[in-house]
Formats: structure tokens, C-alpha cells, sequence
């Protein structure tokens, strides 16, 4: 019986054949220069690092969703915050407006750092990190297109995010470097954050445990901070969690760039509020130091399914 | 002369709680340059671990293996600019559109971005993909991703293919474009390494086949040659009535070289026999005198699914069997 099926399949192979001939051409190929390279240089892992970042950028695009949480989210939050809670919470010699920002600012950049773990996460579930593999690239040009494409979309959030800020009343009151130095240094700590959220990602392997475990973990570490309201007024274990907690260093930090820290405020005793751009800096260097080489180490060895 | 050589290769998983698996049991395997090799085995068989070993996905935990004298292990960054592969799962990016993920391929095998384009263009007109190239590869169908995977797997010419279950899952129409498409790869001489689980398939495409089970070889030759193996040819039987089984299968043991495989309700039954027209003309005489009515009796070659069923007691493709497999 089989025997004769594969005299079958044999006849109706001659309607395909047209095909077939141009793939042989297609295979013999015109198009080539030179055979693939080996890379070795800056050149290729520059390269390698760009066409990696294109690709996620290409996603923001295609995926409204995302375009939609990174500037929708963040102006609902800049309107609700200010409207619902300047009535209730005071800052003496400020508004709670101009307190309130660095806080959303921090909040919403951690947040999209996660985009790195759920997406890499995917990348292994669909078995495109293989294709990625078997292919003759730079081993880190794949984290380094995706940490790109987070930092992307933080970019476009921190811009729809001050914009709405300065409407409801927010400014910048310091120097206009100060002011860039404040927004290159949430950026440069969700950065940071990136890498740790796509470790996370390659480890845990699910993007939807990646998405509620990162709900989960950041919405207490982000709301147990200075960012929402003054670590003072939280119950004193909270406070001292909320003085060593990383994000309200970020958010101080943040504060003090943007000139939004009312004079004689209190400041916190830790050393991380105490010298909080110092902080801010030294995490980044301990995030990027810890996890950029052992995500690497994990990239060259993962495999999907 | 051998193009891909592996001596001892093995591959212990071992899941957390759970007993160590071993995916590859010492597995020797020459295959010569310009040839096509099937490897076929049922699923848990071993197959899509020896491709990821030899495409530098995975390091095996004994044993080694070349392609073209290189080291897989060793000198992983020297094998993958001459490799291809497409993978059970076509590795796409949904977001891309099917120019975009060739394209992206072709940049990062770093052949530039003008010859990436053109060699993007040849591919998708090639593979009749032209109308849907500029839609993102989410709305394609099964057989529109593995046509752009297997695009991207040969993308820069490599002198090594390895193709790991390229039709499972497709449709019998895909499936048959799936095979041109290959047989005309061959043709130009690429060196291929094939799984599959489908007997026909290995058949069809593969110059010589090895047969894996349970992470070890345990066959291995041309079509032919592991035809040959399990004895001259195959009476089949179909019973107009299963009640008549047993004894028609006892009939069938006598005149058989083994015992004989019942199948379809207990109706079809089959064995391998040497002397073919003269076994079936006794066995036809015997089931007239014990007054069993036929639906239908013949004689044929045995198939590559018989060769299977002889080598490892089970069959190739049921479901319940595999299960099994992945047990021992």
C-alpha cells in the first residue's frame, strides 16, 4: 500500500516542479558576494548589535500594545496621581505635583525594563534563539538589541511623561544639564535594570510568569519608596526599607537633578539618601558588572524547547 | 571522503527529580560530502539533540564530532559560517515581515545590507512567497514559516544543511512543496542532514538512512539495504471477518519468518516471508481449506515502517508507542 503511495506522491511531484528549478537557481544564488565571515572585529559587533536593535524597534511598531502602555499608562498615571492626591498629600514648600514626577518618572522606567525578561523569554519559547545562535554573530548582540530596545521605549515614555508634566505644572528647576543629567540617569539605571530583568527571562522561560512575578515584586519595591509619598510619613519599618530600597534612591536622585526637592525637606539618615546620585550610579555599575557576563554566559548556552 | 564525522557522541539530560535521560547513547554517524542522510527515529529518539549538537546549540557530554574537519565543540565560531539549519519550530520573528526576517538573516551572516536585499528577494520569489513578503510572518501559514525558516537555513549557500523534522506538522500539499524544495537543495550538491519520523520521507529524500532509538544507531544503509534486512517480501492479508484472526494467523506464523503483525481491528495481518509466490500460494490454500474468506490478500515489498517494526518491536509513527519510548 505505501509502496504505491510513493508512486503517487512521485507523479504529483512534476506539478511543482517549475518551483523547484527556481529554487535550484535561487540556491546556486546571484546574489552573493562572498561566502559568510567570521566575526572578529568592533565592525561586526556594532553591526550585529544595530540589526538586533532595529528588529525590536520594528516590534514597537507592529505591537500596538506596547506604544500604547509606554504612553498612555504613563500620562494616566501623571493625571491621576496629581489630581487624585495634591488635595490630600502636602509637601511643605512644594506641590505635590512637582513631587509626585521623579516618582512616576522611576516607577515607569523600572517597569519597562521587564520588556527585556518577557521578551527574551518569548524569543526562547518561539525558537528564534536558535536561529540566532547556529548564525555567525556577536553572542551578546541579541541582549544588546533587546536592552536597546527597552531603553527605546523608556526614552518615548519619559518624553510623553515630561510633556504631560509640564502641563499639569511640573518644571525643571535646575540647570538645563542638570535636567538632561536627571533623565540620562533614570535611563542609565532601567538600563542597568534590563540586563537583570533578561536573565531573569532566559532563566524562568515563561513570559507570562516573567509579567506577573515582575508585578508582583516591583509594585511593593516601587510603593514602599520615597516615590509616592515621603519615606517620613511611612511607619518606621517601612521607612527604613524605603531609605535603603534602590528606587528611592533613583527617585531622590532624580529629585535633587530636576531641582523638585523643597528646601529644608528632611532627608533621610542612609547613606543611600544621604549621597543618592552616588547610589544611583554604583547599582548601575554592580547591575551592569554582575549581569551583562552572566547573561552572556547564559545566552551561549540556552536552547529552546 | 566523510563531511560530517561523529564518533561516541552522548548526551545525558538530566531534569530536576526526575532520572537522567539519555537523549544520545554513543552515536557514531559518517555522512560523505554531497550526500543526503535521514535520520529516522520516532519522537524522544534522539534526533533533534544530535542536530543540536552538531549545530552548536548544545555541548555533548562525551564523545566528538567535525563537519569538514572542524571541531563542533572546539571551534563552534568556525562551524556556524558554514552551516544552515531549520529547526522543528520555524525560528521566525513574528513582528518581521518575511523580507525583514530574511534580510536581518542575511546582516548578520554580515554578507552587507545591499546583498542581504538582493539575496532576501531571490529566496522569497524563489519560494513563491512574493505576494506575502511585505506582511509580518504572524499571519503566515505553517507551511509559509518553514518556507521562510528554510529560506533563512540556506540563506548564505552553506556547504552543510541540517533539517530537522522539516514537514512535521504540515499539511500533505505543503508537505509535497516542502520535498521539491529539498530534493532541488540536494541536487546542487549541499551535504544534508535530515530527521524525520516519517518512513516515506526518509525514503524519499535520504541517499542513505540510520535508524535511532533510544539515543543509539540501530540500523543503518540505503533504503534497499534495511528493506533487505528484514527478509524478502510481505504477505498481507485483509479478513473479511476478525473472528477468523487467530487462525489465520497461525496459518501465517507457519509459512512467516516471524510472528505475524496484526493490525486494523484484527482484520489486516501481515508477515515477512523468503520464498514469496510459493509462501502466499500455501498460505492462500490453507486459510481456503479452513474456509476463512478474504477481503483481500497480495504480496510487497516490505516498507521502511515494517524495517522499524522488526528493528525495535514498536512502530515508527503511533502515538502510544512513543510515549513508551520516551520511558526507557
Amino acid at each position: 500500500m505505501s509502496g504505491q503511495r510513493t508512486e503517487s506522491t512521485g507523479s504529483t511531484d512534476s506539478t511543482h516542479s517549475p518551483a523547484a528549478t527556481e529554487v535550484t537557481e535561487a540556491v546556486v544564488g546571484t546574489g552573493l558576494p562572498n561566502a559568510a565571515s567570521i566575526p572578529t572585529s568592533v565592525g561586526t559587533w556594532i553591526s550585529d548589535g544595530w540589526i538586533t536593535t532595529r528588529r525590536n524597534l520594528i516590534k514597537i511598531k507592529r505591537v500596538p500594545d506596547i506604544l500604547v502602555f509606554t504612553t498612555l499608562q504613563p500620562i494616566m498615571f501623571v493625571l491621576l496621581f496629581t489630581y487624585i492626591y495634591s488635595g490630600v498629600i502636602t509637601i511643605p514648600g512644594s506641590s505635590y505635583t512637582e513631587f509626585i514626577m521623579a516618582g512616576i518618572f522611576a516607577q515607569t522606567v523600572v517597569f519597562g525594563s521587564t520588556y527585556s525578561g518577557s521578551a527574551m523569554a518569548q524569543d526562547l519559547k518561539d525558537g528564534i534563539i536558535d536561529r540566532f545562535r547556529t548564525l555567525p554573530m556577536s553572542p551578546s548582540a541579541v541582549l544588546i538589541g533587546r536592552t536597546n530596545g527597552d531603553l527605546c521605549i523608556n526614552a518615548l515614555s519619559m518624553v510623553v511623561m515630561m510633556l504631560t508634566g509640564l502641563i499639569v505644572g511640573w518644571r525643571i528647576n535646575s540647570s538645563f544639564w542638570e535636567g538632561v543629567a536627571g533623565v540620562a540617569l533614570l535611563l542609565l539605571f532601567a538600563y542597568a535594570f534590563s540586563w537583570v530583568m533578561a536573565f531573569v527571562g532566559m532563566s524562568v522561560r515563561s513570559p507570562e510568569v516573567i509579567n506577573n512575578v515582575a508585578f508582583l515584586i516591583l509594585f511593593p519595591l516601587t510603593f514602599i519608596s520615597n516615590a509616592f509619598v515621603p519615606a517620613e510619613t511611612l511607619p518606621p519599618v517601612l521607612q527604613t526599607i524605603a531609605e535603603y530600597n534602590p528606587v528611592s534612591a533613583l527617585v531622590q536622585a532624580a529629585r535633587e537633578l530636576f531641582g523638585n526637592v523643597p528646601p529644608g525637606a528632611p532627608v533621610g539618615d542612609a547613606w543611600t539618601q544621604q549621597y543618592p546620585i552616588a547610589t544611583v550610579l554604583i547599582g548601575v555599575a554592580v547591575m551592569l558588572g554582575v549581569f551583562v557576563p552572566l547573561c552572556i554566559r547564559k545566552f551561549v548556552r540556552i536552547s529552546s524547547h | 571522503m566523510s563531511f560530517i564525522q561523529i564518533e561516541g557522541l552522548v548526551k545525558i539530560y538530566r531534569p530536576k527529580g526526575a532520572d537522567p535521560v539519555h537523549a544520545l547513547d554513543g552515536v557514531d554517524l559518517d555522512v560523505r560530502q554531497g550526500t543526503v542522510r535521514g535520520l529516522l527515529g520516532p519522537n524522544g529518539a534522539g534526533k533533534t539533540t544530535m542536530v543540536k549538537a552538531l549545530t552548536t546549540l548544545i555541548k555533548p557530554d562525551a564523545g566528538h564530532a567535525t563537519i569538514d574537519g572542524i571541531d563542533v565543540v572546539r571551534d563552534a565560531h568556525r562551524i556556524r559560517p558554514i552551516i544552515g539549519v531549520s529547526g522543528q519550530y520555524a525560528a521566525v520573528d513574528e513582528n518581521l515581515t518575511g523580507f525583514e526576517n530574511l534580510e536581518m538573516v542575511g546582516r548578520l551572516y554580515h554578507l552587507g545590507a545591499k546583498a542581504s536585499k538582493r539575496r532576501a528577494q531571490e529566496l522569497i520569489d524563489a519560494f513563491e512567497l512574493t505576494e506575502a513578503q511585505n506582511r509580518p510572518v504572524k499571519g503566515f501559514s505553517g507551511g509559509m514559516r518553514r518556507r521562510i525558516d528554510l529560506a533563512g537555513a540556506i540563506f548564505s549557500r552553506p556547504p552543510v544543511l541540517f533539517l530537522d523534522e522539516p514537514t512535521t506538522g504540515l499539511d500533505p500539499r505543503s508537505r509535497l512543496g516542502m520535498w521539491d524544495v529539498i530534493t532541488s537543495l540536494v541536487s546542487e550538491g549541499t551535504t544534508v542532514l535530515l530527521t524525520t519520523q516519517y518512513l516515506e520521507e526518509a525514503d524519499r529524500l535520504a541517499d542513505d538512512i540510520s535508524v535511532i532509538d533510544g539515543g543509539k544507531l540501530i540500523a543503518e544503509g540505503t533504503a534497499d539495504e534495511l528493506k533487505a534486512q528484514i527478509g524478502g517480501q510481505q504477505i498481507e492479508l485483509t479478513l473479511m471477518d476478525a473472528a477468523d484472526g487467530s487462525v489465520a494467523g497461525e496459518i501465517l506464523r507457519r509459512h512467516g519468518e516471524a510472528q505475524p503483525h496484526v493490525g486494523g481491528d484484527g482484520r489486516e495481518l501481515s508477515v515477512g516471508v523468503r520464498e514469496g509466490p510459493l509462501a502466499l500460494e500455501r498460505v492462500l490454500g490453507e486459510l481456503n481449506a479452513a474456509g476463512i474468506r478474504l477481503h483481500d490478500a497480495g504480496m510487497r515489498r516490505p516498507t521502511l515502517d515494517d524495517v522499524f517494526l522488526k528493528l525495535t518491536g514498536h512502530s515508527a509513527g503511533g502515538e502510544e508507542e512513543q510515549d513508551g519510548e520516551v520511558e526507557s
